[in-house]
């Protein structure tokens, strides 16, 4: 289990982009992150784990271990893969009841919200929308 | 290429081109998509509502007849502009997917199963789904014509068979560019009874038409690619063709005489505008058509060929940029992708130079799958762009592959 909690780490990150001049320096920032991170089990980029954007296209893979969330996940646009690696970085390896209610507003404080918007049909949306779901499904699981 | 006091004078007439976008001037590259309009344009429809306004065709009093006047006279205005013979070959749309609609939804009962339609791998998706749509209800055959890696027609007649009804094909690739050997394919086509359908979206702003000399079926019109707004277009048709082609709404006005037991319909082009027809966009799009000729095609042709060779010449240096559509005949866009990244994240990086491009597959999926990519960026341009402006293109592109790139592992 992560030891911080996800408005922790929110916290954190929008700490560290608060130090970004310019747009520049925050998407070199985020291309870095999108080519450093192995987010994905290549064998797991099927269509069941393909959440399908006009733009580019998500893939994310979820587990129960141990009582907390796993995620990995992928895209073949950096961009939007180095946001990736911003969300699993808050929402991975927490209990489920809390993915399910994690408010993400860090993402609108460093200044993405318009990736994650719907009419950017880049998958991300989706995504967060499916991890959520995921988290659902698992807390039913654990209460029923 | 306009001179730069006619380029002011032009980009005037735009005010939205004064735009800042992420606190940097707007460059509007996005022409394909959607053009801009002039003030007169805006004026004209504004005029209408406010002095002439009225339900058409159907009113005795005083400004019923002005409102019929105006749309009737917007109708002669695009009969003139693609040299018609006649206005009733002129038939107002919601669009260009609208009347490629009408003539696809028409043809879907006139096929007989076992004929064939031919469409090719550069259509916009507009232009395949209501032939596919057709071939499905009549039991008739789509087939393809195909493309080399340049995004140049591979027209053969021996594509036709003595089935071929139909032949849709665009005359310039939104994606591409290319500009398609139209009459060529209507000479192949003349020597049999099959019709020729020229999906116009993208060459109305870069071409003069003359449909009469194409000799063309069917001709379609985008109005808010040619400076004029939304949700208008038009259908040309041939009368003949007109005449035999079944409605493709039911409705007020497109009839004659309405009994329970029997309808019969109006001749065209009242046939296919049934209800009440978009006045002021037809009004707007005959301003736009007006302003167009004022500036001349030709020179409209001219400048945006000159601004497309100093992109390509520019880009085409980048050893890690790939130009999309290489044809020997090109309008206007050009569609490029950079090693190793997507054409999203070029797109994000564009737009926060101030650049507005589209990216994705630009509605041509099986163009995509042709070319075997996932889309391409593309910048697309209009009589108001500028050569300062193809250099901040230019620059923001270097920029975002020295951001992007990455050397595809072998």
């Amino acid at each position: 289990m992560n030891e911080r909690s996800i408005a922790a780490l929110q916290s954190e990150i929008e700490e560290e982009f608060s130090f970004f001049d310019d747009w520049t320096a925050k998407y070199e920032y985020l291309i870095d992150l999108g080519r450093s991170l192995p987010l994905i089990d290549p064998a797991l980029k099927d269509d069941d784990h393909l959440i399908r954007g006009c733009q580019s296209r998500v893939w994310m893979a979820s587990a129960l271990e141990n009582g907390t969330m796993r995620y990995t996940a992928d895209s073949d646009a950096i961009i939007t893969k180095g946001i990736i690696g911003l969300l699993i970085r808050v929402l991975d390896n927490h209990p489920p009841e809390e993915v399910f209610a994690a408010e993400l507003s860090f993402i609108d404080a460093i200044g993405l919200k318009e990736h994650l918007s719907p009419t950017r049909a880049n998958g991300l949306l989706s995504m967060v929308k499916q991890m959520k779901y995921d988290a659902l499904a698992h807390t039913a699981k654990k209460t029923s | 290429m306009f001179t730069a006091p006619e380029l002011l004078e032009l980009r005037a007439q735009f005010p939205i081109l004064e735009s800042k976008v992420h606190g940097k001037p707007l460059v509007y590259l996005d022409n394909a998509a959607s053009t801009h309009k002039p003030e007169r344009v805006l004026e004209a429809m504004n005029a209408y509502y406010r002095t002439a306004h009225s339900n058409v065709h159907r009113g005795v009093h005083q400004l019923s007849q002005k409102a019929t006047d105006a749309f009737e006279q917007a109708r002669e205005e695009v009969r003139s502009h693609l040299n018609a013979s006649d206005t009733s070959e002129i038939i107002f749309t919601k669009g260009c997917t609208d009347a490629l609609n009408t003539v696809a939804s028409g043809y879907a009962e006139l096929l007989q199963p076992g004929d064939e339609v031919l469409v090719s791998t550069l259509e916009h998706h507009s232009n395949i789904v209501p032939w596919q749509m057709a071939c499905k209800r009549s039991g008739a055959v789509l087939k393809v014509i195909p493309i080399n890696d340049a995004g140049e027609l591979l027209w053969d007649a021996n594509l036709l068979s003595p089935k071929t009804r139909m032949v849709a094909v665009n005359h310039i690739s939104n994606a591409l560019g290319t500009i398609n050997p139209i009459e060529q394919i209507v000479r192949d086509c003349r020597t049999q009874n099959t019709a020729v359908l020229v999906d116009g979206a993208q060459s109305g702003p870069h071409l003069s038409i003359d449909v009469q000399a194409l000799d063309v079926d069917f001709y379609t019109l985008s109005g808010h690619k040619i400076y004029g707004p939304t949700g208008i277009g038009v259908l040309y048709g041939k009368r003949a063709r007109l005449d035999a082609l079944p409605p493709y709404q039911g409705g007020g006005d497109m009839i004659k005489t309405v009994r329970f037991e029997e309808t019969t319909y109006a001749e065209p082009p009242f046939k296919f505008e049934a209800g009440t027809p978009n006045m002021a966009g037809a009004i707007g799009l005959a301003e736009a058509l007006r302003f167009v000729r004022q500036v001349g095609l030709e020179r409209i042709q001219a400048h945006e060929t000159a601004l497309l060779a100093q992109a390509t010449e520019a880009l085409a240096q980048m050893p890690e940029l790939r130009l999309i559509g290489t044809a020997a005949r090109k309008a206007s866009v050009l569609s490029f992708l950079i090693e190793g990244a997507h054409p999203y994240d070029v797109g994000v990086l564009l737009d926060h130079q101030g650049i507005a491009v589209r990216t994705g597959h630009h509605c041509t999926q099986p163009l995509m799958e042709r070319l075997g990519i996932p889309g391409t960026a593309r910048a697309s341009f209009a009589l108001y762009n500028t050569p300062e402006e193809v250099e901040v293109l230019v620059q923001a592109v270097q920029k975002a592959a020295q951001m992007l790139y990455e050397p595809t592992r072998a």
